[in-house]
């Protein structure tokens, strides 16, 4: 097989918070089309890693490079237009408005870019955009709660719904924050499914995840973080024979 | 009417609109507020609730400050009435100009920050904007005096057509005196118009950026816009509908002074929208009628008329009820608005609009749960 190609590159990358060195020396490669894991026991950064991948966070020194683009200094909305959508832990959805505009609004972004003085059609009139958004709530099995607001959808609704908003923009990486943290086991194996779905489209995907079910059976490469270090990388069997992650994680949670 | 243009609800919304605004004078001659002025003051405040709606309601930015901007209108209008011409489409044309030029500047940098602080920042540009009218611009402002029309202005379009006016001067439309009936049908058109430009606007993609801001701003920029040119687009939009109002104001009544610059008439138009129903189209309207009605009919009340409206109770019986509800109404008329504000922020927190709701749902669900489904079926 050929060398697969990078579309993020975390190039040595420190985060200090004060004395508390959160990340130290990651580096890390994610190849087009893969599903890449980072897990790792409570407070081992794996939070702030996403944060300064995304831009919420400036890394005290390294850089983020995606696609031969540095995001280090970029601003959310346009490391977002650069192709980068992120689902987040706590579901970030416009509660007020419906499910179906909810799905709408990133393709709008997708399609009209970070600003569009848009006043003389009718949201109405948008029908491409109403059918693509359509489209997608049927995917992630949404479809009859088109009309509700989503402000009053189950929090695994929610989600689904958030990760329709971040697929209708087909991002090329798609960061995911525990994508089934708070959800049912029936709930969890659907999103799996979803998942799965989304891989076969060749959609590279980071996933920071506590639950080893979800990780096996997504991950096609593993990162284990502790204590803002990664101590291990590799495939999944790899990483899951290796005593110095059993030791620093699998074995302390068991 | 094309349907990318406009839904049929729209649609029947605005022409149910149009209706009851231009019928003003029948149906609110009952009420006692069947005359022009006071006409005239209900279309001018309609459109100010109307333009702000655009910021609080649909953005979810609170200005304090949006009285500068209807000040700024004012001054511009009877500024051109004085140096140009006595028509009023320049006029309203250049007040709108400026007062968006100004509104870009102040939110600009009042956008910088959001939620409380955004207000404090507004409110601060307007209370400034409002002490210079007074001190530093009187040269601009005419000070206390407020200014004024005079028979020695240049006005020097009208001079360069030959026009020759006798008497006082009175801002014109095409020739014809704006005054009475006139200037309320003027002034309505301009509330439908703006109107419906709103109900344009909440309707179209970028009204719909605005309610997502306001509903989650950090969703917002995750999902790759960048808010803040969305933000100031509608503070400059509601600030070129407070510059119109403003200007309306000067034509019909060709006066400006710094006191509607201060920040109880900002506030005041927060209290408009709030008491309508913040976020709805037709709520910030009506809640200015109300605002306006109340003013103009409340304060003009006063002891005697009291009395004679009591004057079937026993004595005694008859001077306590004047005594107690004379407190409500003349000078203490702030007292009744600010009951009826407390009684509906307490009980309908959507504004009248949301009582208007509630009972038509109470309708409906006597009618058979037929009409529920409309939407859904859509």
């Amino acid at each position: 097989m050929a060398q697969n190609n990078v579309v993020l590159h975390v190039a040595d990358v420190h985060k200090r918070f004060g004395g508390l060195h959160a990340l130290a020396d990651i580096d890390l490669q994610i190849e087009e089309g893969k599903t890449h894991a980072i897990i790792g026991p409570n407070g081992a950064g794996k939070s702030t890693l996403l944060n300064v991948i995304i831009g919420k966070l400036p890394p005290t020194s390294g850089q983020v490079v995606f696609d031969g683009t540095i995001l280090t200094g970029r601003k959310p909305y346009q490391i977002n237009q650069l192709g980068i959508a992120r689902v987040f832990q706590t579901p970030e959805i416009f509660a007020d408005l419906s499910v179906l505009h909810n799905v709408m609004i990133p393709a709008l972004a997708k399609r009209d870019g970070m600003f569009r003085l848009n006043m003389l059609r009718t949201l109405d009139s948008e029908t491409g955009i109403r059918a693509e958004a359509e489209h997608m709530l049927e995917d992630v099995g949404l479809i009859n709660r088109r009309h509700m607001q989503a402000g009053s959808l189950s929090r695994g609704d929610k989600r689904r719904m958030e990760l329709a908003m971040c697929l209708i923009q087909h991002p090329r990486l798609l960061l995911l924050d525990e994508p089934t943290a708070g959800m049912s086991r029936h709930d969890t194996n659907t999103t799996i499914d979803l998942l799965k779905k989304i891989k076969a489209r060749g959609m590279t995907k980071v996933i920071i995840e506590h639950d080893m079910h979800v990780v096996f059976s997504l991950a096609d490469k593993i990162s284990v973080l502790a204590q803002g270090r990664i101590i291990a990388d590799g495939m999944p069997d790899q990483v899951r024979g290796n005593p110095k992650v059993q030791e620093a994680y699998l074995g302390g949670a068991h | 009417m094309n349907p990318a243009l406009m839904s049929r609800n729209d649609l029947f919304l605005l022409l149910g609109f149009t209706l009851v605004v231009l019928a003003m004078p029948i149906w609110l001659a009952p009420f006692g507020a069947g005359y022009p002025d006071l006409l005239q003051r209900f279309m001018i405040y309609g459109i100010f609730a109307v333009g702000f709606n655009i910021l609080f309601g649909l953005t979810g930015y609170l200005s304090f400050g949006h009285a500068a901007f209807f000040g700024v209108g004012s001054y511009t209008a009877v500024w051109s009435l004085k140096l140009l011409t006595l028509d009023a489409i320049p006029a309203l044309f250049f007040a709108v100009i400026i007062s968006g030029l100004f509104a870009l500047v102040i939110g600009f940098l009042c956008l910088r920050r959001s939620g409380i602080y955004f207000s404090i920042l507004t409110l601060a540009f307007a209370q400034m904007s409002y002490n210079l009218a007074y001190s530093v611009l009187t040269p601009i402002t005419n000070g206390e005096t407020g200014l004024q029309l005079t028979l020695s202005d240049p006005r020097v379009i009208d001079a360069a057509v030959g026009h020759t006016f006798v008497g006082q001067p009175i801002p014109t439309l095409l020739g014809t005196p704006i005054g009475g009936y006139a200037g309320f049908y003027f002034c309505a058109g301009f509330l439908i118009i703006t109107f419906f430009i709103a109900q344009r606007i909440a309707g179209s993609p970028f009204g719909m950026m605005l309610k997502a801001i306001k509903s989650n701003q950090t969703r917002m920029q995750f999902t790759g816009f960048n808010t803040r040119p969305y933000a100031l687009s509608a503070f400059v939009i509601s600030g070129m509908y407070a510059g119109l109002a403003g200007a309306l104001l000067a034509v019909t009544d060709p006066l400006a002074g710094a006191e509607r610059m201060q920040w109880t008439a900002s506030g005041e138009v927060v209290l408009m929208t709030i008491l309508g129903g913040v976020g709805t189209l037709v709520g910030p309207v009506i809640g200015a009628w109300i605002i306006k009605y109340f003013e103009n009919i409340l304060s003009a009340l006063n002891d005697n008329i009291l009395a004679r409206f009591f004057d079937f109770l026993p004595d005694g019986v008859d001077t306590f009820f004047v005594k107690v509800i004379g407190k409500f109404v003349g000078d203490g008329w702030h007292l009744t608005l600010g009951l009826v504000f407390v009684i509906i922020v307490i009980f309908l927190p959507g504004g009248i609009m949301e009582g208007v709701r509630r009972v038509a749902a109470m309708f409906d669900r006597s009618g058979g749960k037929t009409s529920t489904r409309t939407q859904a079926a859509e």
